[in-house]
């Protein structure tokens, strides 16, 4: 059918918007470890590169949302869940913005962290980063199969609370350590905090996409 | 004077428009799936196309009216049923245009005194109980179906998305279509004996005649209808009476089509006869009442807890009030052109008990003995020959129809131009030849004619057996009957 193709053409731009906007929430993510790895490592080129592309993403994500969003209105598609995917993709470039912030926050306060504590906020980040893309796997699955979101967005709570455990045992770690000063103390936990935050704020976008599901549920 | 009494019809037409758009768009406006706008313009278009092009054939252009036998009754008539379908319409709800006609015509008897269209009560009052019912069941089964291939088929939220909006159109126009097309003789049909428009020729490429040219005149009352008053009742039923998904919005208009199609369409009844095969029993279904059980099918099927019972209570109290407020409005409204503008509002009909029609009803098995006090006396009125049959007999509605019929006084001659008069194509050669040759002869009662062409040629007799065959024939006997008191 002519109408039906014509359609169809619109749509998939639409739904390749979509998925360019996840792509770039994913990216984030990856460049934000990246970052953080290369602040680590001290090495402050590589910093600064990812600072810059994850800048670039930031803007790239922004773009693409408000694309999206302009398509959703004025073409009035899927009237139905307009609201609840225009909340999810709001959601998901909150979560775009806490990787972008987060970076920055090293580029501005450049916090002093000892060597022992390393390891853990590379893996505290690692499972934000993991929980954030099971997130947007769950988003892909929503859009493209929504029997499949199931098989996501449980593993979203699982690394929440990795990182959960991680984040306790590295504040401990930071307060335990006798010859930091309290406002040295108090800097790392924030950064920790900032950290571990990605992760909870991945699990409610995703305990609020269940939601969504159940409504789309025929 | 043909300007005056086509307003009425056309009044009609709009009223028809704004209620019966809701139908075939209603779900699709109330979802949002397609903007009102969009929804009235196609909706427009294709009840124009389908009025022009499909509208019914020469001998049944007279629609409902048919039975109204004075042009300025038909007026009454039709402005009592606008009347009734716009007060409703304002109101936002949907109604059946159809059964406010009837209601209309059962005033316009009241009035008159003629034969109570017992049948037409009858088909409304099943309609009330079998269009939800039939159209509610079917909605749900068809939710299961489509649902069920939907979660299979794993179709991506924007692809399912244009797919229901492509689907809601199709279905869409495709009722707009059939809206025009069924619904077109009884907005205009009644004028087409008295329309003065003559067939006008496109560049010769193509004819619009005269009939078309009234019909394209009522459609486009319909389409304007529609676009300037459509909106309310559409939204009321694609959310007033629960909150729908767009497959929800699909599924009812697709399920509102199939039961019309399965039990209201002459023409699969005809393809499964003709075809040996077993066929569905005819019901009077109305879309506007079968959209709403549509609706409510899926929402009882989700568990029902959507459903604003008032809503649908308020409804069926408008169904239930169509017929009546229309036999109110038409019998006040006849009162008045008859008394105060002096307008003749019907040709009376008379009713006698020949000897003729004695044998005839006792062969029908009536038994006429105690009717004797009766014979060759003149009854002016069908009211008044039925309160004297009624002082003798115990009849059932049904027989008392018949009665009616074969007693009803129809002093018809046919003359010599009748059979040249004749342009309906469906009446053949052999069927015209046999009208020739009764020409001359003067039938008291409408039967005898019937009688006399079934004697004189086997294409005018019905046999046992043929409802098909014998529907068409009962057909173009009104047309033949029509003709000959028109020339009389």
């Amino acid at each position: 059918m002519i109408g039906e193709s014509i359609l169809k053409k619109k749509q998939i731009g639409i739904e390749k918007q979509v998925d360019e906007f996840l792509d770039r929430v994913s990216e984030s993510g990856l460049l934000c470890k990246n970052g953080m790895d290369a602040y680590l490592k001290e090495n402050v080129e590589a910093f600064a590169a990812s600072l810059a592309s994850i800048r670039d993403t930031e803007h790239q994500g922004d773009r693409l949302r408000r694309a999206i969003e302009q398509d959703l209105y004025r073409k009035t598609l899927i009237p139905e869940s307009r609201g609840d995917v225009m909340e999810l993709l709001e959601d998901m470039d909150a979560l775009l913005d806490r990787f972008t912030g987060l970076l920055w926050q090293f580029e501005i306060e450049k916090p002093e962290i000892c060597t022992e504590f390393h390891n853990d906020f590379r893996e505290l980040l690692h499972y934000s980063v993991e929980s954030v893309e099971a997130c947007v796997l769950s988003c892909r699955a929503f859009f493209k199969d929504i029997q499949v979101v199931v098989n996501h967005v449980h593993k979203v709570s699982f690394w929440e609370k990795e990182s959960d455990k991680v984040s306790t045992r590295l504040q401990k770690a930071i307060f335990a350590q006798g010859d930091l000063r309290l406002s040295h103390r108090m800097q790392l936990r924030f950064f920790v905090k900032q950290v571990d935050r990605i992760a909870d704020e991945a699990e409610d976008v995703a305990d609020r996409l269940n939601i969504y599901v159940i409504k789309r549920m025929l | 004077m043909f300007a005056i009494f086509l307003s009425s019809g056309l009044f009609l037409g709009w009223s028809l428009g704004a209620n019966d758009a809701a139908n075939v768009f209603g779900t699709a406006v109330g979802t949002r799936m397609i903007s009102f706008r969009k929804a009235a313009i196609y909706c427009g278009i294709f009840v124009i196309l389908g009025a022009v092009i499909s509208g019914a054939g020469a001998a049944e252009t007279l629609g409902e009216f048919g039975a109204v036998n004075a042009v300025a009754g038909a007026f009454v008539v039709a402005l009592a049923a606008a009347v009734t379908v716009y007060w409703l319409t304002a109101l936002g709800y949907p109604v059946s245009t159809t059964q406010a006609i009837v209601g209309a015509i059962i005033g316009w008897d009241l009035f008159a005194g003629a034969a109570i269209d017992y049948w037409g009560l009858e088909k409304i009052v099943l309609s009330w109980v079998m269009s939800p019912i039939l159209a509610a069941i079917f909605s749900a089964l068809l939710y299961k179906l489509i649902t069920y291939m939907i979660t299979h088929a794993r179709i991506s939220m924007f692809s399912l998305d244009a797919l229901t909006r492509t689907g809601l159109m199709l279905a869409g126009i495709a009722g707009a279509y059939a809206l025009g097309a069924n619904n077109i003789a009884n907005v205009v049909g009644i004028f087409v004996p008295i329309s003065p428009l003559a067939d006008i020729s496109f560049l010769g490429i193509f004819r619009l005649s005269g009939a078309q040219q009234l019909f394209f005149i009522g459609a486009v009352a319909i389409a304007v209808g529609t676009f300037t008053y459509g909106k309310r009742v559409m939204l009321t039923v694609g959310e007033g009476i629960t909150e729908m998904s767009p497959v929800a919005a699909l599924v009812a208009v697709l399920a509102n089509a199939l039961v019309l199609f399965l039990f209201a369409s002459q023409g699969l009844e005809r393809f499964l006869l003709g075809s040996g095969l077993p066929s569905f029993p005819l019901v009077p279904v109305s879309s506007s009442q079968a959209i709403v059980g549509s609706v409510i099918g899926i929402a009882l099927l989700r568990g029902g807890r959507g459903i604003r019972w008032r809503m649908l209570g308020e409804i069926t109290g408008a169904w239930l009030l169509t017929p009546l407020v229309a036999v109110v409005i038409s019998f006040i409204a006849l009162f008045f052109l008859q008394n105060v503008f002096q307008q003749k509002t019907f040709l009376p009909v008379e009713y006698r008990l020949t000897a003729e029609a004695e044998h005839h009803l006792k062969d029908a098995g009536i038994p006429t003995d105690r009717l004797t006090e009766m014979r060759e006396k003149t009854y002016p009125t069908a009211a008044e020959f039925e309160k004297a049959v009624s002082r003798y007999l115990t009849l059932s509605n049904k027989e008392m129809g018949l009665v009616l019929s074969i007693t009803e006084v129809g002093p018809l001659l046919v003359d010599a131009r009748l059979a040249s008069r004749i342009n309906d194509p469906t009446i053949t050669e052999a069927q015209r030849r046999a009208v020739q040759r009764i020409t001359g002869k003067r039938f008291v009662h409408r039967w005898q004619l019937e009688k006399a062409l079934a004697e004189d040629s086997p294409e005018w007799r019905m046999e046992a057996g043929k409802k098909e065959r014998n529907r068409e024939i009962r057909r173009k006997l009104d047309y033949l009957y029509r003709l000959i008191r028109a020339g009389m």
